[in-house]
């Protein structure tokens, strides 16, 4: 048995049986980070020493009889999610020093629970990427063909499980950044509803689009790991205060008696690669005969979707990222003059080229006389794509799409922004109007790199996206598959 | 083109960023072509329709006004490139 294989929920039941430590299952983790990830390059920050106090704690705990679903599992955390005492840099240069006196909520929630932290996970700086190519430290490469991108911006976090450098892990999703990256590299991923999950100790990107969830093996790992991090918090102004159900309880009966909704709209873009789409119907067609019934639905909006996000997640950006000034925290550009010279000079140096590009795209639609014409704009489309999903959801249960308009693409393969920016296309809808939305493998491209399928529900219904997701999974079994290409090194 | 050097100049200047003049005419090219795509938006009939600024339905959060912790002086300064007496230390501006 090789330890890092083991699902959460394999390793759970080892745990629980004392066939195994925490403090083992830990060490066999870090021991093939310190091997592979001189390849994969998917941690910023390996926190071995407190990866393996936190285990020992998890034995103990274990050894007391106070287990929980996550007591003693390995997992990594983005870059971006504040961890008290251990640094967290945002894949940026401002914060490459940056320690956090607290913990972020979702953090305390995995520490009370006795999960292990192995360490930070590398990212495209700021969230603002769909390649992980922008990190001011490090290029990420796809386990699945070191050549590829692992998509973004969590690309570190989504190649980390797929390369079984730990058994699952968090990251964040503002237009994407879970679903895309977890599509790319043949893992699940949820972008939870907007309020479901805290984002107290997130470095803040779009505050109105911004959310944390988890990377799993498996649809049941990813629904234990959404069961562990969801829950209401006084500290997140806009967190939810409705009781979490019980994610990890699939139905049992397939998919009998529910409704999928496919809008035809995203099945007719140029850019699209045909395999996609291939999936995309095959996937549908699996549905149909685990008793679902589809329907199509209309999603009018959804081109001006990609305009829309960019214009309000750059505003919202610009207005974030004035903090950083070179006075409270991260670098400081002090070579010349006064005040202002020290906050250019910090913020032009210490920001790489994709970050100073959207804080400059926000500065623009927010400056007077644009305001109208973008912002307010963008946000009155926002509207009608809520719209949209309401009215689809009145004919469905959930609705179907594919993940991404392609498989992983070469590192390097896009250079222009806005063709970056277009491949958040079938990601970003759900992050404007606040839905959850699972993405799950479904089969390959002819360069046999992993493609996505990508289910959305309606508000708080995770449980339903979850089921759907379970349901595909177990009769497709393309999330058990995982990369052989990593010959000698795959220890 | 969408725009032009002064109104990038202008526009880094509000959000407080320098661009390197080696690399102007390549930032407004590619700003210029975003800022056409969102011309998209244009398509888009809005009439009377309510700007949404936030897909959560909320109204506001209030908590009980009572007494709570809140971080430590010491922690707040922990990461701030100068300090001193307890202070952030700013270059000077008299």
């Amino acid at each position: 048995m090789k330890l890092h294989e083991l699902t959460i929920k394999e390793a759970h039941g080892l745990l629980k049986q004392k066939e195994i430590s925490s403090r083992e299952l830990t060490c066999a983790l870090l021991d093939r980070i310190e091997i592979v990830d001189e390849k994969v390059n998917a941690y910023i920050t390996v926190a071995k020493d407190m990866a393996i106090k936190q285990a020992e704690l998890a034995d103990q705990a274990i050894s007391d009889g106070k287990i929980t679903y996550l007591t003693g599992i390995p997992l990594g955390v983005k870059d971006l999610i504040c961890t008290k005492g251990l640094r967290t840099t945002c894949a940026s240069r401002m914060l490459e020093n940056f320690v956090p006196f607290y913990d972020a909520f979702v953090v305390k929630k995995l520490q009370e629970q006795g999960a292990v932290i192995l360490g930070k996970i590398n990212m495209d700086e700021f969230a603002m990427g769909s390649s992980t190519e922008n990190s001011a430290f490090k290029t990420t490469c796809n386990p699945w063909d070191l050549a590829s991108i692992p998509g973004g911006s969590s690309g570190g976090s989504a190649a980390a499980v797929a390369a079984d450098l730990c058994l699952g892990s968090l990251g964040s999703d503002t237009g994407g950044s879970i679903r895309q990256p977890a599509s790319h590299c043949g893992v699940v991923g949820m972008k939870p509803t907007y309020g479901r999950v805290s984002r107290f100790g997130l470095v803040a990107f779009a505050s109105s689009l911004d959310q944390i969830g988890p990377f799993a093996k498996d649809v049941f790992d990813c629904a234990a790991l959404m069961h562990g991090i969801a829950g209401y918090d006084s500290m997140d102004s806009t967190s939810v205060s409705k009781e979490i159900p019980s994610y990890t309880s699939f139905c049992t009966n397939g998919l009998k008696n529910i409704t999928v909704g496919v809008p035809r709209e995203y099945f007719n873009l140029s850019g699209v690669d045909p395999e996609v789409l291939a999936s995309v119907n095959r996937a549908i067609k699996t549905i149909e005969d685990l008793g679902a019934a589809c329907v199509e639905v209309s999603m009018p909006h959804f081109e001006p979707a990609v305009a829309a996000y960019y214009v309000i997640a750059t505003a919202e950006a610009s207005s974030n990222l004035a903090r950083y000034d070179g006075v409270k925290y991260g670098f400081r550009d002090e070579s010349r003059g006064d005040l202002v010279q020290m906050y250019k000079s910090t913020r032009s140096r210490g920001f790489g080229d994709e970050v100073k590009r959207r804080i400059f795209l926000g500065t623009y639609v927010l400056s007077s006389g644009y305001y109208d014409a973008y912002y307010k704009k963008a946000s009155q489309v926002r509207r009608l794509i809520m719209g949209d999903f309401s009215k689809a959801f009145e004919k469905c249960d959930a609705i179907v799409i594919p993940t991404a308009p392609t498989g992983a693409f070469e590192l390097g393969g896009i250079q222009d922004p806005l063709q970056m920016y277009l491949q958040d296309i079938y990601t970003i809808s759900p992050n404007l109007a606040g839905l959850p939305a699972l993405s799950v493998p479904s089969g390959f491209d002819q360069n046999s790199m992993p493609l996505g399928i990508q289910f959305i529900g309606p508000q708080r219904e995770e449980i339903r996206v979850l089921n759907f997701g379970h349901q595909f999974e177990k009769k497709m079994k393309f999330s058990s598959q995982i990369p052989e290409n990593f010959g000698e090194i795959n220890v | 083109m969408k725009i032009s050097h002064d109104e990038v100049i202008h526009v880094a200047g509000l959000a407080r960023l320098e661009i390197d003049k080696k690399a102007l005419d390549k930032f407004a090219m590619q700003m210029g072509a975003v800022l056409e795509y969102m011309d998209i938006l244009n398509s888009v009939d809005t009439t009377g329709v309510e700007p949404a600024y936030h897909a959560a339905h909320l109204s506001n959060a209030f908590r009980s006004d009572i007494k709570a912790g809140h971080a430590g002086r010491d922690d707040v300064l922990l990461n701030a490139p100068e300090k001193e007496d307890g202070a952030f230390v700013v270059p000077k501006v008299l």
